[in-house]
């Protein structure tokens, strides 16, 4: 059964290049991002754990090619409270320039702690629809070949809403919130994203034998913007969340686009950066209508590694090559995935996570010189 | 009920060269206290549910009968019938569960369209069944891009995302209840202490969403924390769900050491992603352990498409039932069939058209019962 259908579900490679988003993919539209004399400024926040060290390897390959980039920096950490004063500057700094580049910031369990602030921005800038590509690479053999879908994640409700409350001592309702205005607007952007980037089909991923009037409004959404994208030719279907995790990991090769609300968007893209080869990898956005942040697909603070200059760079550099797609600067972008790629084909230079030995910093001199 | 001494039969044939995992055991929150009857059996109520179902419960039938297991089979049907209007399960099915606090369930069709309150929902809340067990072993003899998968995961399975309860508040916008209750998950906690320590597994690692549901999941957190305490023998951790997603799908290897436990969302997906990587749910057992009955079942679909052609692969229902034996204490009884099955499937000469052979249902049966016999 398996067997036939992972052989089966072998599709012909695009053309398409990985991780890219189409030159005209949604552009921040109602206002431009702040330019002076030819310079973008762009928000960055490395963020906890390896984000120093990642966001280092993209601000070294800018000024290799001289990338018209000026960084508006903020060592934001979610580690302790006290931070509050400097996320909010960084937040004043992204509404102003409308795009950032950012880490990941740690979000404490404890009841005590600040609430996450990685949702806060999605959910202040709304920037609601979360973008990760996973792509297997050539160069990198994992246990799956031919991956390559992307996945659209409503950003800023759901689970997320984070409205919970303790109605008597033992018993604590945790409310997720849906509504027909955010899915019909990720549904949408699902087909938009679909069409742009030459892709075949939209798969809505949803728990609505369960949560029938939740994601139930979810998927009755999603098929009725399907019905406005008919004539586009653009196949769609639905799937339940438990059987999409079975299929991913036993036949990913027949996902293409996934449009899904806010947690399982968190599953799935964990699973797909699994399958290409880890977090390392895998590059993400934000979008909105107003701002655009850019940071790795799969969100991971990774902190047991943190200081050793053993993290990948790789998704962050990525992301950041989405950034300049979407600013237009599509021919710096398109050198700096491919020296990136290059690299990680070659599979001399790779660090730790992909099997070799390589350092951060060494993997980035090696990009650069591949430049 | 918690110092109820364990039952030490589970503890016995454990160890790192053991060829075949046990799949389950009893625990003293839901410990099986049934009595043989005066022919030295055993009464277990099956439900050969729809579709495949009966084909693949005659086989659990006859491979019983060959291994001498001391269990006499009262079969029922949960076909819904009209009580006062609603549809309801039958009584005498929920009698019989309810006196012989066991039972082996075949897949039952979903009937589609409204009015019908889902058959597992109904038994899932008649019986108490609060831990859903998933067990996943990598099965030699058929091959997926992983063969190092030996994982246990506990669901949570009374409530979470699955309360039911849900309103439209305005046009357009909907919540939806997430509901945690600290009994239910000490209760969900305790059994997976409980099960960790009788598979000798030497872990149980919770998996949350703390960071963003901060108070649900973090109450769930509270909960096995405290139980954890009770059990000095096995370590307790917790993981972040996004991690354990990106993990296991990398290397599930780490995870053959210990039991994951988690609120009911969290649990079906993951359930079913480990199914996925040793090949689906035809090769998946599963448990609902309850306070008032347990109740062992194949959880994948009824097939209606091969219903009847004496085609169907059993091996589901089989290891579901070796759960069972363990969980009455049969152990015995449960290493020698699951040997026999196992074995089975490795040599790969007799088995059913979805693991890629030629072998009807009938076919795999007997050769199942024909290593019986040399075991």
């Amino acid at each position: 059964m398996l067997r036939n259908a992972i052989s089966a579900a072998a599709r012909p490679t695009l053309a398409r290049p990985a991780t890219t988003l189409a030159s005209d993919f949604a552009k921040v539209t109602k206002r431009p991002p702040t330019k002076y004399g030819g310079i973008y400024t762009v928000t960055l926040i490395p963020g906890d754990g390896i984000g120093a060290e990642i966001t280092d390897s993209v601000k070294q390959i800018f000024e290799h090619v001289n990338a018209p980039i000026e960084w508006e920096q903020y060592d934001v950490s979610g580690m302790s409270s006290s931070g509050e004063a400097l996320f909010k500057q960084a937040m004043d700094s992204l509404k102003r320039n409308r795009v950032g580049l950012k880490g990941i910031l740690f979000t404490p369990i404890s009841q005590s702690g600040h609430i996450s602030w990685n949702v806060a921005m999605r959910q202040q800038l709304d920037i609601y629809a979360s973008v990760v590509l996973c792509k297997s690479l050539p160069g990198f053999p994992t246990r799956h070949s031919n991956v390559d879908f992307a996945i659209i994640r409503e950003n800023t409700e759901g689970e997320y809403s984070g409205l919970e409350h303790q109605s008597y001592p033992g018993v604590v309702e945790s409310l997720k919130v849906s509504t027909r205005a955010k899915a019909e607007r990720i549904s949408r952007f699902a087909f938009d994203f679909a069409l742009k980037n030459n892709r075949k089909k939209v798969t809505c991923v949803h728990k609505a034998n369960i949560m029938k009037l939740g994601d139930g409004l979810f998927l009755n959404t999603f098929r009725r913007v399907a019905e406005d994208y008919k004539a586009s030719g653009i196949e769609y279907n639905d799937m339940i969340v438990d059987n999409t995790s079975m299929q991913l990991v036993a036949k990913p090769g027949q996902f293409d686009v996934m449009v899904m609300p806010n947690l399982y968007g968190a599953i799935v893209s964990n699973i797909g950066a699994a399958l290409v080869g880890g977090p390392g990898i895998v590059p993400g956005c934000n979008i909105g209508s107003e701002y655009a942040l850019f940071e790795p697909g799969c969100r991971h603070v990774a902190s047991d590694i943190m200081g050793t200059d053993r993290a990948n760079p790789a998704a962050m550099i990525l992301s950041a090559t989405m950034m300049l797609r979407h600013l237009g600067l599509d021919p710096i972008a398109n050198q700096i995935a491919a020296a990136t790629f290059d690299t990680i084909n070659a599979g001399k230079v790779r660090t730790a996570d992909m099997g070799g030995s390589a350092t951060t910093s060494e993997f980035t001199s090696a990009i650069i010189k591949a430049l | 009920m918690l110092s109820r001494p364990f039952a030490g039969v589970a503890q016995r044939t454990l160890g790192p060269s053991q060829a075949f995992r046990r799949y389950a055991s009893a625990a003293p929150t839901a410990a099986f206290a049934g009595k043989k009857d005066s022919n030295g059996k055993y009464t277990v109520t099956l439900i050969p549910g729809d579709g495949i179902g009966p084909e693949i419960s005659q086989s659990i039938k006859d491979i019983y009968v060959a291994a001498g297991v001391p269990i006499q089979w009262e079969e029922v049907s949960v076909t819904p019938v009209l009580k006062g209007g609603k549809t309801v399960i039958p009584d005498n099915a929920i009698n019989s569960v309810k006196k012989n606090t066991v039972a082996l369930k075949g897949p039952l069709a979903t009937p589609i369209g409204k009015g019908h309150v889902s058959l597992n929902l109904t038994l899932r809340r008649t019986f108490n069944l609060f831990a859903n067990v998933r067990p996943c072993v990598s099965i030699r003899g058929f091959k997926t891009p992983y063969d190092d998968v030996n994982t246990v995961l506990i669901r949570e399975n009374t409530e979470g995302e699955y309360s039911g309860i849900e309103h439209e508040i305005v046009d357009g916008v909907v919540q939806s209840i997430k509901l945690i209750t600290w009994e239910a998950s000490e209760r969900v906690a305790r059994y997976a202490f409980h099960y960790a320590e009788s598979s000798g597994r030497k872990r149980v690692t919770a998996v949350h969403k703390a960071n963003i549901m901060k108070m649900s999941d973090g109450m769930f957190l509270s909960a096995c924390r405290e139980v954890s305490k009770e059990f000095p023998g096995v370590k307790y951790d917790e993981d972040l769900l996004d991690r354990v997603c990106l993990q296991i799908v990398q290397n599930p290897k780490p995870y053959s050491d210990r039991v994951m436990v988690m609120p009911n969302l969290y649990g079906d997906i993951l359930s079913d992603m480990c199914a996925g990587l040793i090949g689906g749910l035809g090769l998946t057992p599963s448990g609902n352990i309850g306070r008032d009955a347990s109740i062992f079942e194949a959880v994948h679909g009824s097939a209606p498409d091969i219903a009847g052609k004496g085609l169907a692969n059993p091996t589901a229902l089989l290891l579901s039932s070796m759960m069972m034996l363990r969980h009455m204490n049969l152990v015995d009884y449960a290493d020698k069939i699951e040997k026999a099955a196992l074995t089975t499937i490795a040599e790969g000469k007799v088995i059913t058209g979805d693991l890629g052979g030629k072998s009807s249902t009938r076919e795999y049966t007997d050769a199942i019962i024909q290593k019986l016999g040399k075991a």
